[in-house]
C-alpha cells in the first residue's frame, strides 16, 4: 500500500478520536480517545518514515509512545484523586474553578 | 496497483498486503466509531484494544517491527491494563448519562470531525506523498539496529529527557494516588476488643453454598427453616448481586429450593427439615451438613 493510504487512515482515526474527546463525558473514555489520536499520529509518522526511507519517523513515534504512557499514568492518577473526593468521573462535574 | 507495490517486486505479497490493509482499516475505523459510541467504559476499552492490535499489524507492514512489538507490549499490555485497572477501581458498571449538557454539541462535534477529515485529506492531496522507498533501514542494517543507532546518537538528548519524564510521571502518580491515614491503625488487640464488644465473638455463619444452590449469595437456613441474613456477605447485598440481578435477600422460600437440589446431582430432595442432620443419604450428605452448620452458628 502506498503511504498516502496509511496517512488517510490515520487522518480518519485522528478525527474520530477528536470527536470522541468532544462528545464523551466520562473522563476515562476521553483519555482513551486521546490515546487513539496519539496512535493515529504515530501511524502517520511511520508512514512518512517509510516514504522517506529513513528511520527518524519511527524514532519520533517511539518517543510519542513513551510520552503517551507517562501521560496516561499521571492522567489516571489525577482521575482517581478526583474520583476519591467527588465520587464522579464526569468531566462536567469538575467545575469548581468555574466561578 | 501502485508504484510502491510494483517496486516490491512480488505481486502476491502486494495483494496480501493490500487485503490485510483494507480488512484492518475497516476493523480499526469501525472499532474507533464503536469506541466513541459505546455506552460502557469497558466496551470502549475492548474497542481500543482492537484498534491498538490492528495498528501493530500496520506497523509490521510498514517495515517497523520494533514499533509493532512496542505497540503490543506498551499499549495493549501496559496502558490498556492501566485503563482497565482504574476502571475497576472507579466502578465498572457506571453508565454515562446520555443527556446533552450543551445543546447541539454532538451535531457540532460530528460536523467538526467531518470538516477536519475533509480538510486534512485535501491537504494530503496537495502534498507530495511519494511512493514508499525501497529500504527503510539506515545504511543496510536492520530496523532494530538502525533505531538503536539513531536513539543513541542523534536523539540521545531527547532520550535522556524521556527518562527524566518517566521518573517524574511515576513519582507524580505515587503522590496523587497516595492517601494519608487520618486515623490510627487498629492493632490486633483493638480488633479483638471491638469484636468482643460487638456481642458476636464467633465468626459469621457461612452462606448456604452447596446446600441449595451453588452460589454464595444464598443465605444459610436456620434450624427453624428461616434464612439467616447475616450469612450472606454484606458486599453482595449492597451491590445487589443476585442470581438474576435481583437483590440477594430476601431469598425464595426454602421449599422449592430443596427441590432444586436435584440439579447438583444430589440424591432425593425428600421432605426432611432443612438444618436437620442428614440421615445418611449418600450423595447429598455433604451439602446438607453445610446448611446445618450455617444454621447452627446463627
Amino acid at each position: 500500500m502506498s503511504p498516502s493510504a496509511y496517512v488517510t487512515l490515520s487522518i480518519i482515526l485522528f478525527a474520530i478520536g477528536g470527536v470522541g474527546v468532544l462528545v464523551r463525558r466520562n473522563a476515562i473514555i476521553v483519555f482513551m480517545c486521546i490515546e487513539l489520536m496519539l496512535n493515529a499520529a504515530n501511524l502517520a509518522f511511520v508512514a512518512f518514515a517509510r516514504m522517506h526511507g529513513n528511520l527518524d519517523g519511527q524514532v519520533i513515534a517511539f518517543f510519542v509512545m513513551v510520552v503517551a504512557a507517562a501521560e496516561v499514568v499521571v492522567g489516571l492518577a489525577i482521575l482517581m484523586a478526583i474520583f476519591r473526593t467527588r465520587r464522579s468521573t464526569s468531566v462536567d462535574d469538575a467545575s469548581l474553578l468555574k466561578n | 496497483m501502485n508504484p510502491a507495490l510494483a517496486s516490491a517486486g512480488s505481486t502476491a505479497a502486494a495483494t496480501t498486503q493490500s487485503v490485510v490493509f483494507w480488512v484492518l482499516a475497516v476493523v480499526s475505523v469501525g472499532s474507533a466509531c464503536g469506541m466513541v459510541l459505546a455506552r460502557r467504559a469497558v466496551h470502549c476499552a475492548v474497542y481500543l484494544a482492537a484498534i491498538m492490535l490492528s495498528l501493530a499489524v500496520f506497523y509490521l507492514m510498514e517495515g517497523a517491527p520494533f514499533l509493532a512489538f512496542v505497540q503490543v507490549i506498551v499499549y495493549t499490555g501496559a496502558v490498556l491494563m492501566l485503563f482497565l485497572f482504574v476502571m475497576m477501581l472507579i466502578g465498572v458498571s457506571s453508565r454515562e448519562s446520555l443527556v446533552e449538557t450543551i445543546r447541539g454539541q454532538r451535531l457540532a462535534a460530528a460536523i467538526a470531525g467531518i470538516a477536519l477529515v475533509v480538510l486534512l485529506i485535501l491537504a494530503l492531496g496537495h502534498a507530495a506523498i511519494g511512493p514508499a522507498t525501497q529500504s527503510v533501514a539506515n545504511g543496510g542494517v536492520g530496523n532494530l539496529t538502525g533505531i538503536a543507532t539513531l536513539i543513541f546518537t542523534t536523539y540521545v538528548f531527547p532520550f535522556e529527557a524521556t527518562s527524566a519524564l518517566l521518573i517524574t510521571a511515576a513519582l507524580g502518580a505515587m503522590v496523587l494516588a497516595h492517601r494519608e491515614r487520618t486515623s490510627p491503625k487498629l492493632t490486633q488487640r483493638d480488633l479483638a476488643k471491638r469484636r468482643v464488644a460487638s456481642g458476636r465473638p464467633t465468626p459469621l455463619p457461612s452462606p448456604g453454598v452447596f446446600a441449595l444452590h451453588n452460589a454464595v449469595d444464598m443465605p444459610a437456613l436456620l434450624p427453624d427453616g428461616s434464612p439467616s441474613e447475616i450469612s450472606v456477605s454484606s458486599m453482595l447485598v449492597r451491590r445487589e448481586i443476585g442470581g438474576d440481578g435481583t437483590p440477594a435477600l430476601p431469598p425464595a422460600p426454602p421449599e422449592p429450593e430443596l427441590a432444586d437440589r436435584e440439579d447438583q446431582g444430589g440424591a432425593e430432595p425428600g421432605s426432611q427439615e432443612p438444618g436437620a442432620p442428614p440421615p445418611g443419604d449418600g450423595g447429598s450428605g455433604q451439602p446438607v451438613e453445610a446448611s446445618s452448620k450455617g444454621g447452627a452458628d446463627s
